[in-house]
């Protein structure tokens, strides 16, 4: 199972203002799962994500990403990484000053030598995927929140990454609009054999989506394993959070 | 602008390709590190293809993405063009499945909407200026200046001290760089014109130039320009900002007018501020002038306020004030009604602000040119 490891967090700990966010954080993501880091406002999720994509310097600790230690990584070899994985955030990052189609091509003109052709042709297929077949010409802001969300997914896979790594991906959806992403991030995952690591605090997100689960609260990691194992753990923290939720 | 760090993807599979007959042999991985170079080699080496089929044997294929489907069917439709009948053979399942998930029949590629005739799309353009420009400003500088009447009498619609605050922000704080300007226009303008002058031995008329040309005309003027620049463009940025927060839909479901609340206070703190400001901005430009006429022309101080008599006019006076407020009212209304027509998202408040600055001014210049020709013709 070692072998399958696309993330492991070891020991991380991390303070802000010497307010401690995480502490002594441990866990891994495994290879073609659908892992979620979930947990209450302040637990530490998002200071996680941010350390996974290497924004934040990890002192105390190491995070290996795809093997990589990324510490030791100079901005060269971090850029590398950064086209295996797909980063889909919050609120999107769509640039409004381009169209979809334009968004979604950007990584290929900046990565690819290839010619624009065939760039809007895996643009357009990449939409096609997300089911937004005729958006190419529209700017963000014509959008509606839940066909943004999917122009930002499509932007995400548009490098076929290896693994893709969300930030809230439901925040701000309809329920209908929830499922429905869910659903195509489970279907991306298949079509394109990506591991998908998620932070999210969506309880039927993750009861739709998850294979394994990272359980944050009071600064550590209080559970990892299978959903059904968290369902039916006898930790309170996680008794609460799938109560209250 | 390419990222040439990261042009090229590492790649430990290496792409094989060859031609042999009539039949192209791809080995081991197709993906986005190969595809460009494989695409614009095969081009050229197609170039002068004779055979009338080609076969692309995928057998020995073992990786392909989406870049690599791309390139495939790319080059399939690039050589079909040269009636050359192109056909995609044994490809695993592996590679099978991408090429059915990645072809070309998932993309549909949205084309773009088929321009109309030119005459049409300037007909269509012009229509849309004047239905969406032109009548959508009168009806709201109508509501503007009904709240405007409305609400004069009626101050416990207006929240306390938001006024004075706009007054604060369009009017006394421009003071400074008004009165700045204005002396140093009157004094170039003085400058200027006292070499002429004293050719004829007209040094006197310096002031009545000066003075005229201040009250008449570059006073309300500049003074008008200077609070475009400054305060239209933050008018502009701030209604659009609202509106891009969705503050003025949380106005109107809190039973708010929105117009009543974020435009009719500034209206009322420009005007109130803008005939003070001109009347700053022509005392300074006069002043400005009267340093230029006893630096180079000997003119005292005395001998240029006695001048001032006979050549300052009451009527040139109410012009500027009648011209101030005028040119305070396009000033927010302009701001405001680009501000509220700004399409979502952080670029549109910026296009919106830098409009709504370009056209308050040029309309401030032709309300300027009509009012000359009422008020002095």
């Amino acid at each position: 199972m070692a072998s399958d490891k696309i993330i492991e967090v070891n020991r991380l700990s991390v303070s802000f203002d010497g307010k401690t966010v995480l502490s002594d954080a441990s866990f891994s993501a495994y290879n073609g799962n659908i892992t979620v880091i979930l947990g209450g406002s302040g637990s530490g999720k998002t200071t996680v994500f941010k350390h996974i994509l290497g924004l934040y310097p990890v002192e105390p600790g190491k995070i290996f990403l795809l093997g990589n230690d990324i510490a030791t990584l100079d901005e060269n070899e971090q850029n590398k990484l950064y086209l295996k994985m797909g980063v889909f955030y919050q609120n999107g990052g769509l640039l409004s000053s381009l169209t979809v189609g334009e968004n979604v091509a950007l990584p290929l003109e900046q990565h690819t030598d290839l010619p624009d052709e065939i760039i809007k042709e895996i643009a357009s297929q990449k939409l096609s995927l997300v089911n937004l077949n005729d958006t190419y010409h529209m700017y963000p802001s014509q959008l509606s929140g839940g066909m943004f969300k999917r122009a930002a997914l499509a932007r995400a896979i548009v490098m076929d990454p290896q693994m893709l790594l969300c930030d809230e991906p439901g925040s701000g959806l309809d329920p209908v609009s929830l499922a429905s992403l869910d659903n195509l991030i489970i279907e991306l995952k298949k079509q394109l054999q990506m591991s998908v690591v998620m932070v999210t605090h969506e309880v039927s997100s993750i009861l739709r989506i998850a294979d394994r689960i990272i359980f944050l609260a009071d600064s550590k990691v209080i559970f990892e394993g299978p959903v059904s194992d968290a369902l039916s753990s006898d930790k309170k923290p996680l008794i609460n959070f799938f109560n209250k939720s | 602008m390419k990222n040439d760090n990261n042009k090229k993807i590492a790649s430990q599979n290496q792409l094989k390709y060859r031609l042999e007959g009539s039949t192209l042999y791809l080995y081991n991985s197709l993906n986005f590190a190969h595809s460009g170079d494989f695409v614009n080699d095969m081009l050229k080496r197609l170039k002068n293809y004779k055979s009338p089929e080609l076969i692309i044997n995928l057998a020995g294929l073992t990786e392909i993405d989406s870049a690599g489907v791309a390139a495939i069917f790319y080059l399939k439709r690039k050589i079909s063009e040269k009636n050359i009948d192109v056909s995609i053979t044994e490809a695993s399942n592996r590679v099978s499945k991408k090429l059915e998930l990645f072809g070309p029949d998932k993309a549909t590629t949205s084309s773009k909407v088929k321009k109309a005739p030119f005459l049409e799309s300037l007909a269509i353009r012009l229509q849309d200026f004047f239905t969406s420009y032109i009548s959508e400003f009168i009806l709201l500088s109508a509501d503007v200046f009904y709240w405007t009447l409305h609400d004069l009498f009626n101050p416990r619609s207006r929240r306390k001290g938001e006024v004075l605050n706009q007054a604060v922000l369009i009017g006394v704080n421009a003071t400074l760089i008004v009165v700045v300007m204005m002396f140093i226009i009157g004094l170039v303008i003085a400058l200027q014109s006292s070499a002429q002058l004293r050719h004829f031995g007209a040094n006197i008329f310096v002031v009545d130039l000066t003075v005229i040309a201040m009250m008449a005309q570059m006073g309300p003027l500049i003074t008008a320009i200077l609070v475009a620049g400054r305060s239209g463009s933050a008018i502009a940025a701030e209604i659009a900002t609202m509106k891009v927060t969705a503050e003025l839909d949380a106005l109107k479901t809190m039973g708010l007018n929105p117009i009543r609340f974020a435009v009719i206070p500034k209206i009322y703190g420009c005007l109130s501020t803008m005939p003070f400001l001109t009347i700053l901005a022509n005392i300074a430009g006069i002043a400005g002038g009267m340093l230029a006429a006893y630096l180079f022309l000997d003119i005292s101080p005395e001998v240029f306020i006695n001048r001032m008599g006979h050549s300052i006019y009451s009527k040139d006076i109410m012009t500027g004030i009648v011209k101030s407020l005028v040119y305070g009212s396009i000033i927010v209304l302009t701001g405001s009604f680009f501000g509220l027509r700004v399409k979502e998202g952080a670029e549109g408040v910026g296009k919106s602000t830098t409009v709504a600055v370009v056209v308050a001014i040029s309309l401030v210049i032709i309300a300027d040119s009509i009012m000359g020709l009422i008020f002095y013709t």
